[in-house]
């Protein structure tokens, strides 16, 4: 299985997304500059966390006008799974892949800590190798991970079951303790807690790490009923 | 804005204009002497910053020549960006600590923001990938509208920057006390990661390469910031607001990446950040290192502002700049990697073979100065030093001893001084763990960050306790290196090399020069027992407000090494059952403790003795039973003494406590802050074996299912507190002070 991680300028969790595929995940994983324009040969992409274009504008604006984001509409319409973490969320909620916005967090300040997450939905192509229900500790670290959205908007959201992962302490005012999402497709994920800094013991959780097996799982799953 | 009024070479001697520059009557007759004729403008500003304190240390080098700065472990020592030391397989890392107090005291969030994004340019200079961030910060009493703004809009600036860049803020740490009321100190310190093979120096060598100007655009901020940090912070402070540079940390990110990719191609001569005094060190400084000289166009210099002159171009310290050398003819080479990351750069000189600094600007030469006179002929000065009467008081004083009736409520107290108190509040504001390797966050007696793809692991730590260092330089310089190397060693690592952060007030006064003279002696007969060597360091001086010196202050910045990630050790205690050791001795020493604090809101008396040898010994032994893997938990003793140590071992632990068994004077065995003491768990089984391998150790007590500290002395109980009684005083007192009304 090969990853791409689209590295934006200012991206500043690139590095860290393409070990957690290629080092604890042992898949392959590859960098695309933001000024590729195509994504052809991955079998997943992702996108990383940090402060694309110093955050200036809005989070992840200004990065969502720019040449790759086309091909990831692309990707996302062909059913590639698309995983966007903390800036990654707030590109793909600003290229419209996803619905809602992130609003800074309640108290103003940044967080930088581990959450304890619930998965609420483990029939997507990210969570099928959790538990539903389960607890897992995942690190937060961001300013502006308020989730929010309009009332039909959430009200989609919970009947499509696109409610992937809450926050058991909601850390930052997200509406109804939100913390990642999928598209209605279900092959594009949105998360504020950052799953690649949890994928070894020595960092202080592992929990992560399913998140990525399930991509391999279900690639492998995929690959055998397409072959 | 509007342009810098400049005044003929006449009028500056005949004014004395240079005086408003910071240079000394003496210090503009020897320019005249070195130039042959009297400096224009620009080459006066020129002269003055570099010859500032903050550029030149003509007032701190005679005491820097005192430390040790050679070792096996020390690829590079003072001299350069930063230094740098041996970790082994070929990779090394590069470190150093800077300060940036002055702009944090009239700009707190741009001064502290820039503070960090220039120390972390001081490390990728180098060629060193950043991997790990450290502050160490000094505020007044928690009790001030204005303190708290200060506090927070510098936690803010740090975050800012350093959240954005994408290095992890790993550590150090924040004290209070009421001489740093108007003078804050703010000093960051970065460490990177290098391959030996891959580092680089700040040269501009070969004769006609290229100057290569890369990054941000010049503007006029930050004009003379390095002669503003060489003078008293006064009420006139305020005018200096637009001294303060203004930081982007997505411009830094961008020269991160873009420089990094510029050290593997060999076109690259040589690299180094536009720091303090901006164009004008950087330039000058590679040419004289290299021996050579250097020529510039100052009408090539990418500017953010129209009509600016000679004198605002080289003096401005506009943020995210580097200077590149380049071997003539590959410029493109090395221009296409700006290229990508869409950054400016630009020719705008070469390297030449007369050893002058020669500035052109609108078809005229603004400055002709021979290089090194700037880099390296700027005056030193040995100041006269005088014993500060305060000091023979203090020692002639009886030996102070405190009065405490409920102990168990004074814990509680100190635990609540907000020198103690947990720093959460500071620390979640920071991102500690991008790029995941960050083992052992803020909190810790260290830091740690393991170096992926080797098990292995390096430890950070800034520590200074300046209140000893005030009432014993000499005793306090030592204990400063003393607890630094402490704190590495509780983290199961070999302490390798220290970079120090000396602050201190107006060297002028005699009194305030004795207290360098003898820290600066103290942390170097440490560093020399503890084999630290000084490998980089920064010098602030002045740092007085409306006449009131700070508290001498020589921050420690500390780099150990794990041999392996197994060695890796925390504070907090792991299981029941296991056995509670003391190493070292406790005598009544409460001469500048938080106690003495707490109880008599001021310091006085002798700060606690420290004997090198002892030091080292139990550095040794615990290090040693660490990598045996015999210590559970390790914590040194600072602070509060024992019971504060013990009570912080018991917090974020799953539901621990602590039952404990002394002997002797209550006060003292609880509260005193004797050195060289670590409070360490062992599992029951081992017990023996390391009441052996460890001399001065004792079995205290033990770590119990029931979550409360029971302290028992001379078979009274003294204290019995459940720990979540403890860590909410702990936890909830910095933001109860910044919640309570002025």
């Amino acid at each position: 299985m090969k990853f791409a991680v689209i590295v934006f300028p200012g991206s500043n969790c690139d590095r860290d997304m393409y070990y957690a595929a290629k080092d604890a995940l042992g898949a392959e994983a590859e960098f695309v500059w933001y000024q590729n324009s195509s994504l052809e040969g991955y079998d997943a992409i992702l996108l990383p966390g940090g402060f694309s274009y110093g955050d200036y504008l809005r989070c992840g604006a200004i990065a969502s006008t720019s040449e790759i984001v086309k091909s990831l509409h692309r990707e996302a319409d062909r059913g590639t799974p698309i995983l966007g973490v903390c800036n990654g969320f707030q590109i793909l909620l600003e290229s419209g892949l996803l619905p809602g916005a992130l609003l800074r967090n309640k108290a103003l300040k940044f967080l930088c800590h581990h959450e304890n997450l619930v998965v609420r939905n483990n029939q997507t192509l990210f969570t099928s190798e959790y538990e539903k229900g389960q607890m897992i500790s995942i690190p937060i670290a961001h300013g502006e991970g308020n989730y929010f959205c309009d009332p039909t908007t959430l009200a989609q959201l919970k009947a499509n079951n696109q409610i992937v992962f809450t926050y058991q302490n909601n850390p930052n005012g997200s509406v109804e303790d939100i913390a990642g999402i999928v598209n209605e497709k279900g092959n594009v994920l949105g998360m504020m807690p950052h799953p690649e800094r949890a994928t070894e013991a020595i960092l202080g959780s592992e929990d992560g790490l399913n998140l990525f097996k399930s991509m391999l799982v279900n690639w492998r799953e995929s690959y055998v009923t397409n072959a | 804005m509007l342009q810098t009024l400049e005044v003929s070479p006449e009028t500056i001697e005949k004014e004395k204009h240079y005086r408003e520059m910071g240079l000394s009557d003496q210090e503009y007759q020897s320019i005249v002497r070195i130039l042959g004729r009297r400096p224009n403008f620009t080459e006066t500003g020129i002269f003055s910053v570099m010859w500032s304190e903050h550029c030149s240390y003509k007032t701190s080098k005679p005491l820097l020549r005192k430390f040790p700065t050679e070792g096996q472990q020390v690829i590079q020592g003072p001299g350069e960006g930063a230094g740098i030391v041996d970790i082994g397989d070929g990779q090394a890392v590069a470190f150093k600590i800077e300060s940036h107090n002055h702009p944090s005291a009239v700009e707190p969030y741009q001064g502290a923001a820039t503070g960090v994004g220039g120390i972390i340019r001081d490390i990728f200079s180098m060629g060193a990938r950043p991997i790990a961030s450290l502050n160490s910060l000094r505020f007044g009493p928690l009790t001030t509208g204005r303190v708290k703004y200060l506090f927070d809009e510098v936690i803010h600036g740090i975050a800012g920057y350093g959240n954005c860049v994408g290095v992890p803020t790993v550590g150090g740490e924040i004290q209070f006390d009421a001489c740093y009321e108007g003078n804050p100190l703010v000093n960051a310190m970065c460490v990177g990661l290098i391959d030996q093979k891959d580092i680089q120096k700040g040269i501009a060598a070969g004769l006609g390469n290229t100057v290569l100007y890369v990054g941000s655009k010049t503007g006029r901020d930050g004009i003379h910031g390095a002669t503003f940090a060489s003078e008293d912070l006064t009420e006139d402070s305020e005018s200096k607001r637009s001294n303060v540079q203004v930081g982007d940390p997505f411009m830094e990110k961008l020269l991160i990446e873009a420089c990094l990719e510029a050290i593997k191609s060999d076109a690259l001569v040589g690299m180094q950040d536009m720091g303090a005094a901006g164009l004008t060190s950087s330039a000058s400084e590679m040419a004289s290192k290299a021996g050579m000289g250097m020529e510039m166009n100052l009408d090539l210099i990418p500017q953010r502002e129209a009509n600016m002159t000679a004198y605002e171009m080289m003096l401005s310290e506009s943020q995210e700049r580097m200077l590149l050398v380049v071997e003539k003819g590959r410029e493109q080479e090395i221009t296409s990697i700006f290229e990508k990351y869409q950054l400016e750069a630009v020719a705008v000189g070469q390297v030449t073979d007369d050893k002058q600094f020669r500035l052109l600007h609108q078809g005229k030469v603004v400055c002709d100065i021979p290089v090194d006179s700037l880099a390296e002929d700027a005056p030193v000065y040995n100041k006269p030093s005088q014993v500060p009467a305060y000091y023979e008081k203090f020692q002639a004083m009886p030996v102070y001893y405190p009065k405490v009736t409920n102990h168990g409520e004074v814990l509680e107290q100190l635990l609540a001084q907000p020198t103690i108190a947990s720093k959460e509040y500071v620390y979640d504001q920071y991102d500690s763990m991008v790029q995941a390797n960050t083992v052992v966050a803020p909190g810790s007696d260290a830091a740690v960050v393991r170096i992926r793809g080797y098990d292995k692991a390096i430890a950070i730590t800034t520590d200074c306790n300046a209140r000893y260092i005030y009432l014993d330089p000499e005793v306090g310089g030592k204990i400063a290196v003393a607890e630094a190397a402490r704190n590495i060693v509780a983290s199961g690592a070999q302490p390798l090399a220290l970079t120090d952060g000396l602050n201190f007030g107006n060297p002028d006064k005699p009194e305030n020069f004795w207290q360098m003279e003898k820290s600066v002696e103290g942390m170097a007969a440490a560093s020399l027992a503890l084999n630290t060597p000084v490998i980089s360091g920064n010098v602030s001086l002045y740092n007085e407000s409306n006449g009131q010196s700070i508290f001498p202050t020589p921050i420690v910045g500390m780099v150990g090494l794990h041999q392996s990630t197994k060695d890796i050790t925390t504070s907090h205690f792991k299981e029941a059952g296991d056995v509670i050791i003391l190493i070292g001795e406790t005598q009544p020493e409460f001469g500048g403790s938080e106690l003495q604090n707490l109880l008599e809101n001021q310091y006085y008396g002798q700060a606690p003795s420290i004997d090198l040898a002892i030091e080292q010994k139990h550095q040794t032994q615990l290090l040693s039973a660490i990598q045996k893997g015999l210590v559970k938990s390790a914590h040194d003793l600072s602070e509060g003494g024992l019971a504060v140590a013990l009570a912080e071992s018991l917090f974020s632990t799953k539901q621990l406590g602590a039952d404990v068994q002394l002997t002797g004077d209550a006060t003292t065995l609880l509260f005193s802050e004797s050195q060289s003491r670590f409070l360490i768990t062992v599992a029951s089984a081992d017990k023996e074996r390391v009441l052996t391998e460890i001399e001065d150790a004792v079995s205290i007590g033990t770590v119990t299912e029931t979550a409360d500290l029971k302290i028992t002395i001379n078979d009274n109980m003294i204290i019995s507190k459940p720990v979540t009684v403890l860590e909410s005083r702990w936890k909830g007192a910095i933001l109860c002070l910044l919640k309570s009304k002025v």
